[in-house]
């Protein structure tokens, strides 16, 4: 009997697991079926693969398959100077890339021993909320997508743009912004944003009263995703769930609460958590924790200097010699702790970056497990309902 | 931390002790009694999450050096536990029994550092690179710049300038 | 990616008969792809070329990073639907090919066979630099350098990444080449077939599919 799903007809058809939890699938009894899921299809999350084994449309094997977007970034990284390194970094995770650069220029920093003023940190912690907003903007319209329901992600893509248009007032740039660089950043707010992103902010709370009139108490919505894909407790530190996954088990993993970075302790939060992790409970932690941005994208708005050194003194960032030394900086982005490990052998070249995403743990492991008795038609709903984004996989 | 690194020095040779930050601390332990030691740290002092495991490629002395990221959720403490191992026929214990993801690190390594960690799950498929023949891309010696030129086309026309150089002569011709 | 599948073996019926199964030659056909020539009736070919760029339905393979910008170029901020530019799920229903961003090696074996089973006229528009000259990932040993070698573009669009603007100018530009009759890549590919594969089979190494399967 599967614990995962919860199946209720009669099972004795079915194949026995052997030990290891598996089946001992023989293809050529033409019981089974091989089935290549992706990478050219809708429903799947970027461009990955999935190669299952189907008994009826009942998942009974499967395995993982990334490496399509595979850049070799940290040896990239390892042939250019730091300074060189900061339009790489963000093209990581595209839908938020700010958490990139913020992970890299700590670390950088740490090493250095630089510390950032005060505006900068509020500008750094704007910059990563909006980022969260925009990127739980994208996935909600991908969750409805998922299970049918189109014009979801059709309000909602709009709601990005809108957040899209406030990063390029901010950054000049819509999607990659390189706003964050070693010792601050490159701007301060233009005249009017706030009053802009405060328009922005109240129609989003306003459009997702109607998302969750619309999405979150629709039937077929609810009979498709409550009580599947169940996320057990006692897997979340066995297989390094992270994040609104883990959160929404009842474990309360944030880093900004739990190593608090940048101003996280000035502001007024609680970890969003809920107790029993199926598709609709994690998609319904990401709602509220959007709807936790928003709040803190006012609070930040509100407390924040409104002038100040941006910028802390750095070396000449082309002979910056960066002093011997490894360290270990993370951040909560959506999908968990995104981390960047950084030694430094003291030359104007990183020794080695290493970027722990956390689709890395999602989307193989535990996605290979969870996938099992799945049926083929939810597999998406699945996959989406673990936020998995393939690049931060392979690199 | 440093009570724990006190408390476990007299079991485990553990060297490097570092305190990065408030709540990271470096070690190093030898290759033997790394295992041990991350079993002990996870199962009685509460080290309960692994984030990465990775390494890096010192060419120069001739040794690759393992690092495991593991953390505490309780006391949001970490440990950096380094090990040091050698860079010819480089194999290591695998740790897949204590973490299911640790499967797939060390999957990464062997393909990328060539590091061989043996009754690891599918340590020898491919991972992410696919019809791969040269030396695993992530060692220090294999060159990606004149690989990607002997292979790729690369298109006549353009420009190939150092940055740092053509970033001197433009910005900052005096220095 | 396990072989296994791919090589010969022995299947028995439901009655105990053996079958010997190759799914290398069974699956797929081995006829090469042939020039398609325009009609020599001038009006007819207008009008072809007229509904042809009217209805440009692209197919949903986001290759690389430039896919993100797709979703704010269907949305109603952008609304290519406007011009008669959707999403189809499946090669066989698809026209237009956006490669969006770099290609590693991998996927690029991936396009290649997706392209093939796209039906004729079937047009590729190149997304960001990477695809020109490398862009950003010029040094890497595992993306491409120029994607002119492998398969023929009829559009690039330049930038890192393009933005929603850029490509719906550069599906205006598509337009015009095809109203133009100058959108003649899969041709270009049908005649010039034995130097894409050369190229092709270069970087591929573990070659495992046959030359020309649609």
């Amino acid at each position: 009997m599967s614990k995962l799903f919860n199946i209720k007809e009669d099972r004795s058809l079915f194949p026995e697991k052997n030990e290891q939890g598996k089946i001992d699938i023989d293809l050529s009894s033409h019981k089974y079926l091989k089935l290549w899921h992706g990478p050219q299809h809708p429903g799947i999350t970027g461009n990955m693969s999935l190669e299952i084994t189907l008994l009826g449309d009942e998942v009974m094997d499967c395995e993982t398959h990334v490496g399509y977007l595979h850049r070799g970034f940290e040896k990239l990284m390892e042939r250019r100077k730091y300074i060189q390194c900061f339009p790489i970094v963000c093209r990581v995770a595209v839908p938020e890339p700010d958490f990139n650069e913020y992970c890299f220029a700590s670390a950088m920093e740490e090493l250095a021993g630089i510390e950032i003023p005060e505006s900068a940190k509020w500008l750094r912690t704007l910059v990563l909320e909006m980022a969260r907003l925009a990127s739980y903007l994208m996935w909600i319209g991908g969750q409805a997508g998922a299970f049918g329901q189109g014009i979801i992600g059709q309000w909602t893509n709009y709601l990005r743009d809108s957040m899209l248009d406030r990063f390029e007032e901010l950054t000049g740039g819509r999607v990659y912004h390189m706003y964050i660089i070693p010792g601050g950043v490159r701007g301060l707010l233009p005249s009017g944003f706030k009053q802009r992103m405060e328009e922005n902010l109240k129609f989003i709370e306003q459009m997702m009263k109607d998302v969750e009139r619309v999405m979150f108490n629709n039937a077929v919505f609810k009979k498709r995703s409550v009580d599947m894909g169940i996320i057990e407790k006692d897997w979340i530190y066995k297989f390094g769930i992270t994040g609104p996954n883990a959160r929404a088990a009842g474990v309360p993993l944030d880093v900004r609460k739990d190593n608090p970075y940048l101003v996280y302790p000035q502001l007024d939060f609680e970890a969003v958590t809920a107790t029993h992790s199926d598709i609709y409970n994690r998609a319904d932690v990401r709602r509220r924790d959007l709807l936790m941005s928003v709040d803190l994208i006012r609070q930040i708005m509100a407390k924040m200097p409104q002038k100040g050194e941006i910028r802390a003194e750095t070396p000449n960032v082309l002979h910056w010699k960066v002093p011997a030394g490894e360290t270990y900086s993370k951040a909560e982005c959506t999908r968990g702790e995104y981390g960047y490990y950084m030694v430094s052998d003291g030359s104007e070249y990183p020794r080695r970056i290493n970027v722990r995403g956390p689709s890395y743990t999602h989307a193989v492991s535990l996605l290979e497990k969870m996938i099992i008795n799945c049926n083929l038609a939810d597999i998406a709903g699945l996959m989406v309902s673990l936020h998995t984004y393939p690049p931060e996989i392979e690199r | 931390m440093k009570e724990i690194i006190d408390r476990l020095q007299e079991l485990y040779p553990i060297g490097d002790f570092k305190q990065q930050n408030k709540s990271l601390a470096l070690i190093t332990v030898d290759k033997d009694k790394a295992v041990d030691f991350i079993t002990r740290l996870k199962n009685e002092e509460g080290f309960l999450h692994l984030s990465i495991i990775t390494a890096v490629d010192w060419l120069e002395k001739n040794k690759f050096q393992l690092s495991y990221l593991i953390n505490n959720p309780t006391t949001k403490n970490s440990f950096v536990v380094r090990v040091m191992i050698d860079r010819e026929n480089a194999e290591m214990f695998s740790i897949h029994h204590l973490w299911e993801q640790a499967a797939t690190y060390q999957r990464e390594l062997k393909e990328m550092f060539g590091i061989d960690f043996p009754g690891s799950p599918g340590v020898d498929k491919p991972f992410i690179l696919e019809g791969w023949h040269e030396i695993p891309p992530y060692r220090r010696d294999f060159d990606t710049k004149n690989y990607s030129e002997e292979t790729y086309f690369p298109r006549e026309g353009r420009t190939k300038n150092v940055p740092a150089e053509y970033m001197k002569q433009k910005l900052y011709p005096d220095e | 990616m396990s072989k296994e599948h791919t090589e010969k073996r022995i299947v028995y019926s439901p009655e105990g008969d053996p079958i010997e199964v190759n799914p290398l030659q069974d699956y797929f056909c081995e006829d090469l792809p042939e020039v398609h020539k325009a009609s020599s009736i001038a009006i007819l070919e207008n009008f072809r070329n007229w509904a042809r760029s009217r209805s440009l339905w692209v197919l949903g393979f986001g290759t690389g990073c430039g896919a993100i910008e797709m979703r704010p170029l269907m949305t109603p901020k952008f609304d290519a639907y406007r011009y008669g530019i959707q999403w189809r799920p499946t090669p066989r229903q698809a026209d237009v090919f956006v490669v969006s961003g770099y290609l590693s090696v991998k996927t690029l074996k991936r396009v290649i066979r997706t392209y093939e089973q796209m039906q004729g006229p079937k047009y590729v528009m190149a997304l960001g630099s990477c695809t020109i000259n490398g862009g950003m990932y010029w040094d890497s040993y595992n993306t491409i350098n120029r994607l002119d070698y492998y398969l023929p573009v009829d559009v690039y669009v330049a930038g890192c990444m393009p933005r929603p603007e850029a490509l719906l100018a550069g599906f205006d530009q598509l337009k015009k080449i095809i109203r133009e009759g100058r959108g003649e890549g899969y041709n270009k590919y049908a005649e010039e077939f034995a130097w894409y594969k050369a190229n092709q089979k270069k970087i591929i190494k573990d070659w495992d599919m046959p030359d020309y399967n649609w």
